[in-house]
C-alpha cells in the first residue's frame, strides 16, 4: 500500500482507540474532577465491562445482535452497581483520603482481576459484533492532472468500527449534556466546586460521590462492551487503558472533560500514527516520558489554564 | 537500660535469631528466608523515603531493577567481577535516584505519585526496548562461575544464606542509627510537618532529594544483590508489581518503624508462598490486604504494637 | 539602622490586594505589635517578611541586606523565627526532640540538649520532655512553640497571635516570659488581645485593608481616631 491510503487507514484505527479511550478517560477524569481522588481500579472496571459482555452473549445465544444489544444496556449498570459498592463499603470510610484511596484502589485492581482470573479463567475470548460489514474505501491519485478516484487494496474499515466512532460521541454528548443541562449535573458540579459549601446547601455529598464513582466506572465498562467485539475479553486487559487514560486525563487538564476528550482524541489518533513510524515501545515510552514531564512542568495539564 | 540500647539489643537478636536459623532450618524454608532477607532489604529502602520521610513513591521497582540491571548487564556484557558489579548498580541506582528526585520533588502528594508510576513505567519499557541486551520478559541468568565473590561461591545455598544476612544487618543497622541522626529526625519532622520543618530552617527540598538518594541506593543495592544470589535478572523485577511490593509490605510490617520492612515482607512473602499452591491467582491475597490494612490497621503490625505496648520502639 | 525594614512592599491574590505598598521600619530591641481587623493583611505581611510567600512588588531589608528573594530556610538561617497562627509542632515527636530540631541550625553535639533544657525550663514544660508533642494540651502546645523559638535565639522573633486559645493565667505568664526575651531579642507581635499588646508594646504598627492605617507608642494607638473607627467599623 502507498503511504496516503495507508496513513488514513491508520488515522480510521487510531479513531476507534480515540473514541474507546474517550470514554475510558472521561470516567476517569469525572471521578478525579468531583470525587479528587484517583482510580487506580478504574482499567479493572473496564476489564469487568469486557468479560461480563461476554458473558451476557453467551447467556442469551441467538442472533449476535440481541446478546450485544442486552450487554450494552446491563453491563454499564452491572459495573457501576459493583463501583457503588466499592464506594460506600471502603472509599467512604477512609473518608476520601488522596493517598489512602490509591492504596485501597491497587488493592481493588487486584481484587476484581484475580477473582475474574479465578471465575473466567486466564483465556481470551471474543464477542460477536451485532453487525460487521466490511467498507471498501477509496482514495485518490492525481494522474494526467487530474483527480482519479481508486480502490486501493486493503484500504477498508467495517461498519461496526463506525459504529463505536458513533457511539462515544453519542455517549459523550450525553454526558456533557448530563453535566451542562441537568439538575443532578449541577449538584456534581457544584460538589466539585467547593465540597463543603454544597454540604451546607443541603447536597447529600456521599451519595453524590457514589453516584459519580459507579457512572465513572460505568463508562469505562461501556468503552469495554464497545471494544470486546474487536479486541477480546481478558482477564489482565485492564492494563493499557488505565495507563492510556491516566496519560489523557494528565495532559488534558485533571479534572477538566472537554480537556479530557480532546487529549483521547489527540493520542488515541497519534497513537495509531506514530506506531506507522515507531515501534510501539518506544510509542508508550515517550507517552510515559511526556506524562509525567507534563505533571512536573506544566501541572495543569497542557490544554488547562493555571489556576491562582 | 537506656532506650538505645534496648533498640539495639532488639535488632541485634533479630539478627542473631536470623544466624541461627540457618542450621536448623529445612532446604524449602532456608531459602525462602535468604530471599525474604534480601526484599526486606528493598522494603527498608522504601521505608526510608515513605514512612519516614512521609513521601510515598509508586515506582520503587526502577530503583530495584537500576540497581539489578546495572549489575547484571555489565557482568553480561563485559565480564565484571561480581563485586565490582555491585557497586556499579548501586551507583546507577544512585543515578537514577537522584535525576528521578529532581524532577519528581517538584511535584507533591497525588502528583508524586502518579509521577513516579509514570517514570517506573518507562523504565519498564526501556527495559523491553533493548531487549537485545535485556532479553526483555524472558530475563537472562548469571552463570555460576560469575557469582563467586571473593572465592566465596553465592550460589550455594548456606553461603548464599549469609551473603543475604549481611546484606539485611546492614539495611537494618543503617535505618536503625540513621532515625537516631539529626539528619534522621529532619526527615521524621519533614513527614509530621513540612512547613514547621521549612520554618525551622532547614532546606526541606534538599533533604528530600538526599532521602530518595538513599531510598534508591539501599534499593538498588537490594535488586543487584538479589540478582547476583539467585542468578537472575528479569523485566518482571521493573514492572508495577514490584513497584507496589514494598508499598504492600511496608504498610502491613508498620510505615515508620525499622523492624515493619521485615516483619511484613515475611508474612506476605509466606501468605502468598501459600496461596499459590492452592491457586493461580494468588495475587488477591495482596489485593485483599492492602484493602484491610488501608481500613482496619494503617499503623502496621509493628505500628500497632509501638502504639499500644512499646512505645520506644524505633 | 533598622533591623528589618520593608520598602512600597505588595502582595496580589488573583486581582484581590492583601498587602498595598507597606513601608514598615522595625529597630532593634524593640517589641512591636502589629493589629488589624480581621482580614487586614497581617499574616500575609509577615508571611513575607519570613518567605513563605512570595512578593508581588516592594523588598525586605534584614540587617541591610536585601532577603526579598532568599527561600524561606535561608532567611532563618539569617536569624528570623517565626512561630505560626495555628500550633504547628511536630505530633509524633518527643518535646524535647521538637525543640531539639530548632537547636540544631544553630548549635551542634552536646550544646543541643543544653539548649534544649534551658528552653524548655523557660517556657514551663521541662517536665515533660519525654512526651509526644501531640499529646500536650493545647496551651501547652503554644508554649512548644515558643520554646522551638527561644531555641533558634534569633535576632527578630515574629509570634503570629501567640495568646490565642489561652487561658488568663496563662497569658499572664506568657507576658512575663515575652518582657524576659525582650532583652535578648527584637519581636514582632501579630496579636488580637488589646491588652497584650498595650502592656508589651513599645512600638503599634495598625494595618488596614493591607495598608498602615497609623503607628505610634500604645498611647498614640489608643487616641486615634482613625484606628477606632477602623476596629469599630468591624465589630
Amino acid at each position: 500500500m502507498e503511504f496516503g491510503p495507508y496513513l488514513m487507514l491508520a488515522s480510521l484505527e487510531g479513531a476507534v482507540t480515540a473514541a474507546v479511550l474517550a470514554l475510558t478517560a472521561v470516567g476517569l477524569s469525572l471521578v478525579f474532577g468531583v470525587m479528587r481522588v484517583v482510580n487506580v481500579a478504574h482499567g479493572e472496571f473496564f476489564m469487568l465491562g469486557a468479560v461480563l459482555a461476554w458473558w451476557i452473549a453467551g447467556l442469551v445465544g441467538g442472533n449476535p445482535a440481541i446478546g450485544f444489544a442486552l450487554a450494552i444496556v446491563f453491563v454499564p449498570l452491572l459495573v457501576g452497581a459493583v463501583a457503588v459498592l466499592v464506594d460506600v463499603t471502603i472509599l467512604k470510610r477512609i473518608d476520601y483520603d488522596p493517598e489512602r484511596t490509591i492504596v485501597a484502589t491497587i488493592g481493588i485492581l487486584y481484587i476484581i482481576q484475580q477473582v475474574t482470573l479465578m471465575t473466567y479463567g486466564p483465556e481470551a475470548r471474543p464477542v460477536e459484533a451485532p453487525f460487521n460489514t466490511r467498507l471498501a474505501l477509496p482514495w485518490f491519485e492525481f494522474s494526467d492532472g487530474r483527480p482519479q478516484m481508486y480502490w486501493p487494496w486493503g484500504l477498508s474499515t467495517t461498519s461496526y468500527k463506525l459504529g463505536v466512532i458513533g457511539a462515544a460521541v453519542a455517549v459523550l454528548i450525553g454526558v456533557w449534556v448530563l453535566m451542562a443541562r441537568t439538575k443532578i449535573g449541577l449538584v456534581m458540579r457544584a460538589t466539585q466546586l467547593d465540597r463543603e459549601m454544597a454540604l451546607a446547601f443541603g447536597i447529600p455529598v456521599e451519595k453524590v460521590y457514589a453516584l459519580v464513582f459507579g457512572l465513572g466506572a460505568g463508562l469505562a465498562a461501556l468503552a469495554a462492551v464497545l471494544i470486546v467485539p474487536i479486541q477480546q475479553a481478558h482477564y489482565l486487559m485492564g492494563h493499557d487503558p488505565l495507563l492510556l487514560s491516566f496519560i489523557v486525563v494528565i495532559i488534558g487538564g485533571l479534572g477538566s472533560l472537554p480537556g479530557t476528550v480532546l487529549a483521547a482524541v489527540l493520542i488515541g489518533l497519534s497513537d495509531g500514527v506514530i506506531s506507522v513510524f515507531f515501534s510501539p515501545t518506544l510509542a508508550k515510552i515517550l507517552a510515559t516520558l511526556l506524562v509525567a514531564l507534563v505533571l512536573v512542568f506544566r501541572p495543569q495539564g497542557l490544554f488547562g489554564a493555571r489556576r491562582a | 537500660m537506656s532506650i538505645s540500647t534496648k533498640s539495639l539489643g532488639l535488632h541485634l537478636g533479630l539478627l542473631a535469631v536470623l544466624f541461627v536459623l540457618q542450621f536448623v532450618l529445612p532446604a524449602y524454608h532456608h531459602g525462602n528466608i535468604a530471599r525474604i532477607m534480601v526484599l526486606a532489604s528493598y522494603a527498608i529502602g522504601f521505608n526510608i523515603l515513605f514512612g519516614y520521610t512521609g513521601l510515598l513513591s509508586l515506582g520503587h521497582a526502577l530503583f530495584f531493577a537500576a540497581g539489578m540491571y546495572g549489575m547484571g548487564l555489565v557482568v553480561n556484557q563485559f565480564g565484571l567481577p561480581p563485586f565490582s558489579a555491585l557497586l556499579v548498580g548501586l551507583l546507577v541506582g544512585g543515578l537514577v535516584a537522584l535525576a528521578l528526585g529532581l524532577l519528581a520533588l517538584r511535584t507533591e502528594g497525588v502528583a508524586f505519585m502518579i509521577v513516579t508510576l509514570m517514570f517506573a513505567q518507562a523504565g519498564y519499557l526501556t527495559v523491553l526496548y533493548f531487549g537485545e541486551y535485556t532479553r526483555g520478559d524472558e530475563g537472562f541468568v548469571i552463570q555460576q562461575a560469575e557469582r563467586v565473590m571473593w572465592g566465596i561461591d553465592l550460589s550455594d545455598p548456606t553461603n548464599r544464606y549469609f551473603a543475604a544476612l549481611v546484606i539485611f544487618g546492614v539495611s537494618l543497622l543503617v535505618t536503625l542509627k540513621l532515625v537516631q541522626t539529626p539528619f534522621g529526625k529532619v526527615l521524621i519532622a519533614i513527614r509530621e510537618n513540612e512547613e514547621r520543618a521549612r520554618m525551622l530552617g532547614y532546606d526541606v527540598f534538599l533533604h528530600k532529594l538526599a532521602a530518595v538518594v538513599l531510598s534508591g541506593v539501599i534499593s538498588a543495592f537490594a535488586g543487584a544483590s538479589y540478582g547476583l544470589l539467585f542468578g537472575y535478572v528479569g523485566a518482571s523485577f521493573a514492572s508495577v508489581q514490584y513497584s507496589i511490593f514494598p508499598l504492600l509490605w511496608v504498610l502491613l510490617g508498620g510505615a515508620g518503624t525499622v523492624l515493619g520492612p521485615f516483619v511484613g515482607t515475611l508474612f506476605m512473602f509466606y501468605l502468598i508462598d501459600l496461596s499459590s499452591g492452592i491457586t493461580s491467582a494468588y495475587m488477591l491475597i495482596a489485593g485483599v490486604t492492602l484493602v484491610a490494612l488501608t481500613l482496619f490497621a494503617p499503623q502496621g503490625f509493628v505500628g500497632e504494637l509501638r502504639k499500644r505496648v512499646w512505645r520506644w520502639l524505633p | 539602622m533598622s533591623l528589618l525594614s520593608t520598602r512600597g512592599l505588595s502582595k496580589h491574590f488573583a486581582g484581590l490586594t492583601a498587602v498595598n505598598d507597606v513601608d514598615f521600619d522595625l529597630p532593634e530591641g524593640q517589641i512591636r505589635a502589629l493589629i488589624g481587623p480581621n482580614g487586614a493583611g497581617k499574616t500575609t505581611f509577615v508571611s513575607m517578611l519570613c518567605g513563605r510567600v512570595e512578593l508581588s512588588s516592594g523588598v525586605v531589608m534584614f540587617e541591610g541586606r536585601d532577603i526579598s528573594v532568599l527561600p524561606a530556610h535561608k532567611r532563618i538561617g539569617l536569624g528570623l523565627a517565626y512561630t505560626f497562627q495555628i500550633t504547628s509542632v511536630f505530633g509524633n515527636l518527643s518535646v524535647a526532640e521538637n525543640v531539639a530540631l530548632a537547636a540544631r541550625r544553630r548549635v551542634k553535639g552536646a550544646m543541643v540538649a543544653q539548649v534544649v533544657t534551658e528552653a524548655l525550663g523557660k517556657v514551663g514544660l521541662a517536665d515533660r520532655m519525654e512526651q509526644n508533642a501531640a499529646d500536650l494540651s493545647y496551651g501547652h502546645q503554644r508554649l512548644l512553640e515558643i520554646a522551638m523559638g527561644l531555641a533558634q535565639a534569633p535576632k527578630l522573633l515574629i509570634l503570629d497571635e501567640p495568646t490565642q486559645g489561652l487561658a488568663d493565667s496563662e497569658i499572664s505568664d506568657f507576658k512575663a516570659l515575652i518582657r524576659d526575651l525582650a532583652n535578648s531579642t527584637t519581636i514582632l507581635l501579630i496579636e488580637h488581645n488589646m491588652n497584650v499588646v498595650m502592656e508589651l508594646a513599645d512600638f503599634i504598627t495598625v494595618l488596614d485593608f493591607g495598608q498602615v492605617l497609623a503607628e505610634g507608642t500604645p498611647q498614640d494607638i489608643r487616641a486615634n481616631a482613625a484606628v477606632q473607627a477602623a476596629y469599630l467599623g468591624t465589630v
